[in-house]
């Protein structure tokens, strides 16, 4: 029974909450890794991106919400997904064409577009600023949860409670389609395939006719899908921050990193490593520690970083990373 | 770093006639809202300008994208707490012994750690994790009373170490020498690999030395800032010339009001200081610059390739650039706290300390120590000023609609504008003048 409630414990503190905050980091990683694979720069402006994105779905949003359209337990900002994905597409697809196009004709060194991204970060920055604010904004509605507390209790007659809110479990579901989506897409079409032809050698994949504009053009597609998505459903589980949706480029490129950047599978790891890392490591394990040995109360919480500190478990890990194996566990593309 | 790098025709009066727009656009500042506002930018602005320099070295120099000048501005801002503050009485002897034992229990650690990995050769893994987690459950056993008995002296006042107690001026070298500390363990790991991989490893060491400095409070109060900083060596305290017959009755005999000219002469003071370390900056860095070693550092920026192949070592020298610009920022740090005389880590934010200062390179012009100069107090100027004009602007513009909901939505989002301009002028310059406002030669 007590190991049981430590396990209990356990996936409640740690697991499910991590599971879906590595979720929305691999989403993240995922556009990161692409921009890096197919244009070959780390995009500063992609924290931003996301914001852009959940700002125009949390407007969309507001609008159903004013015409009463309801999803029954699910939130209505999934049915709004479609438009914040559309608007986020023509605005890359506007910087693209403006800003970056010109750099790929020069074949400007990384570095010059790396600087580029934070010009376009801070323009992003104040747009998504112009649309939506400052504030925090909490737009998740319908069923709060699908195991609360009280029906667990109910349900298992367990002392320690366990609680899956809808939001996580949306979350997680939503991602796996969109892997699974990009995995059928990247693999199984004629665009997928020039796409990733394009990425491990551009020049070959010119020389044997596939149009380098279209390419740079689905790429920014996808990522404003995946940006919009992660940013739309981190909104959902946590609330929508402008700045916290700046501060959180960090541990995407962690996780792209770690995983070895421009390899998606290695994105999508590299997402759970980092969100297991950073939960696991902040979590007062003082519970679970008096559930698995019997009779023995700990003084202190037994945590090993305060939360304040979550920034620091996904620096280390890029340091490990970049000392032991800089080209990520899963290989990424080394330029 | 530009994209083109032939030396083109600039004409010898540009650099002069940008000065004189700028000094004309300060005293437009000085005529028009006065010269508190003007002198306050023209201060903040020469800090900017210095931060400007550091980047500078790094991105002009040597073509490397540090993405976390906030984190080392942060680490040199401690210096003025550390050094400058009067001690706690008694915080030192409650737990800063025990703080000094967990920090060495640490270092052992991490010693213990690196030598298992090195020498053994079966577990060494398993080795190095038991290592660790034996360090850090001492480190913590060590740390944590220690802390807890030097927060718990006097915890409205002071619940920190305090300083050393010496002048404020010692402590702008010690804030580069911390700076430079973290940039050493950042570049060794992030540089020789690929270049953005230091831009991200800079963001997160940015981030976490600003959580360090919230949250310690042993270190310097946390949140709950450290006030009273004393002013460096000659700037003197408004008070002090205010009770002084002497000043008092020059002020008067120049028709000015006592109160006033002493706080003009304490921001004039400030600025004479940090004139001169710029100017020895910009001195020490032009020497530098025209030396082997900077014709080194410029054939490294061009190919590193041919230089490698000509026996350059350029992860070393990018190293050392690295560390040597990010010293700079430390100095700049601490010379910015001193001014505002307390040290407040929430107001650290990265937009104004890291990627406004890259702007202040871009537009002044990578590579040239006087564009950096230049871009520092122009682009502080425009930053500050933008935020003025922004919701005048948005006013104007919204005039003719109706009031309401749309139209307060865009009056309150008008101090936005900043950003917007500062995107655009980063774009416009990279894209159409790549070398900026004042190349380099």
């Amino acid at each position: 029974m007590e190991l049981l409630n430590a396990l209990v414990a356990l996936t409640n503190y740690v697991i499910i909450p991590a599971t879906s905050y590595g979720a929305q980091l691999a989403l993240g990683a995922l556009g990161v890794t692409l921009i890096y694979a197919v244009l070959r720069f780390s995009n500063f402006a992609h924290g931003d991106t996301m914001a852009f994105g959940t700002g125009v779905v949390i407007l969309v949003t507001w609008g159903l919400q004013a015409l009463g359209v309801s999803l029954g337990p699910l939130p209505v900002a999934l049915l709004a997904l479609p438009v914040g994905i559309a608007a986020t597409a023509l605005l890359l697809l506007g910087t693209d064409r403006v800003v970056y196009r010109y750099y790929r004709g020069i074949r400007a060194a990384p570095v010059v577009l790396v600087m580029v991204s934070v010009g376009v970060m801070f323009i992003m920055n104040a747009l998504t600023r112009f649309l939506i604010g400052v504030d925090q904004i909490d737009f998740a509605d319908g069923e709060r949860f699908i195991i609360s507390a009280r029906t667990w209790n109910q349900m298992t007659g367990m002392r320690e409670p366990l609680t899956l809110r809808t939001t996580q479990a949306i979350t997680v579901v939503t991602a796996a389609l969109v892997v699974v989506a990009l995995f059928w897409f990247l693999n199984r079409t004629r665009t997928g395939k020039s796409m990733r032809a394009f990425s491990d050698n551009e020049d070959l994949a010119l020389l044997s006719g596939i149009d380098p504009d279209r390419v740079v053009r689905v790429t920014w597609i996808i990522t404003a899908a995946l940006a919009t998505v992660a940013g739309t459903l981190y909104g959902l589980d946590k609330s929508f921050k402008a700045f916290t949706y700046f501060q959180i480029v960090l541990p995407i490129f962690a996780s792209a990193i770690v995983g070895g950047i421009g390899n998606p599978v290695g994105a999508i790891a590299g997402g759970f490593i980092i969100s297991f890392s950073e939960v696991g490591l902040t979590y007062a394990w003082k519970k679970v520690a008096g559930y698995l040995i019997p009779g023995w109360q700990p003084d202190g919480l037994l945590q090993l970083l305060s939360t304040d500190y979550k920034f620091a478990v996904s620096f280390v890990i890029l340091l490990l990373v970049l000392i032991f194996r800089p080209t990520g566990i899963f290989r990424g593309k080394v330029v | 770093m530009s994209t083109s790098r032939q030396p083109g025709e600039t004409s010898p009066l540009r650099a002069p006639l940008f000065f004189a727009i700028l000094a004309a656009l300060i005293l437009l500042e000085w005529l028009t809202t006065g010269w508190n506002s003007a002198l306050g930018i023209l201060n903040m602005g020469l800090i900017s300008a210095i931060m400007a320099l550091g980047i500078n070295l790094q991105w002009g120099t040597a073509g490397l994208f540090n993405a976390g000048a906030m984190g080392f501005l942060a680490l040199g801002g401690l210096a003025p707490v550390l050094i400058a503050m009067p001690p706690t009485p008694g915080a030192f002897a409650a737990g800063g012994w025990g703080i000094l034992l967990a920090f060495a229990l640490a270092a052992a650690a991490l010693v213990g750690a690196i030598l298992a990995w090195r020498r053994l050769s079966r577990f060494r893994g398993l080795a190095v994790v038991v290592i660790l987690l034996l360090g850090f459950a001492l480190y913590r056993l060590a740390f944590d009373p220690a802390v807890a008995a030097i927060e718990a002296i006097n915890p409205s006042a002071a619940g920190n170490l305090g300083g050393l107690g010496l002048p404020t001026l010692v402590s702008w070298p010690v804030g580069a020498l911390l700076a430079a500390g973290a940039a050493w363990v950042v570049g060794k790991t992030a540089l020789g690999l690929r270049s953005d991989y230091l831009a991200i490893a800079t963001l997160g060491i940015a981030e976490i030395i600003v959580a360090v400095l919230k949250n310690e409070q042993w270190l310097d109060r946390g949140v709950l800032n450290v006030n009273g900083i004393p002013r460096p060596w000659p700037v003197p305290y408004e008070i002090d010339l205010q009770s002084a017959p002497a000043f008092v009755a020059r002020a008067e005999s120049w028709g000015l009001d006592p109160t006033l000219a002493s706080t003009l002469l304490v921001k004039l003071a400030f600025l004479a200081l940090f004139l001169v370390v710029i100017l020895l900056l910009i001195w020490a860095s032009e020497l530098a610059l025209k030396s082997p070693w900077g014709r080194m550092m410029h054939a490294i920026r061009d190919n590193e390739i041919s230089a490698a192949a000509m026996g350059k070592n350029v992860t070393r020298r990018h190293l050392q650039v690295f560390v040597l610009g990010s010293a700079v920022i430390g100095l700049a740090g601490a010379m910015m706290i001193s001014l505002d005389g307390q040290m407040t880590p929430a107001s650290y934010n990265p937009l104004r300390y890291t990627f406004l200062i890259l702007v202040m390179v871009v537009v002044g012009g990578s590579g040239s120590n006087w564009g950096s100069v230049l871009g520092g107090v122009l682009i502080w100027y425009l930053w500050v000023k933008a935020g003025d004009w922004g919701p005048d602007l948005m006013q104007a513009a919204m005039a003719p609609l109706p009031e309401g909901d749309f139209k307060s939505h865009m009056i309150n989002s008008a101090a936005h504008m900043r950003m917007l301009l500062m995107g655009a002028l980063l774009l416009l310059v990279l894209r159409f003048s790549p070398r900026g406002l004042l190349p380099e030669k």
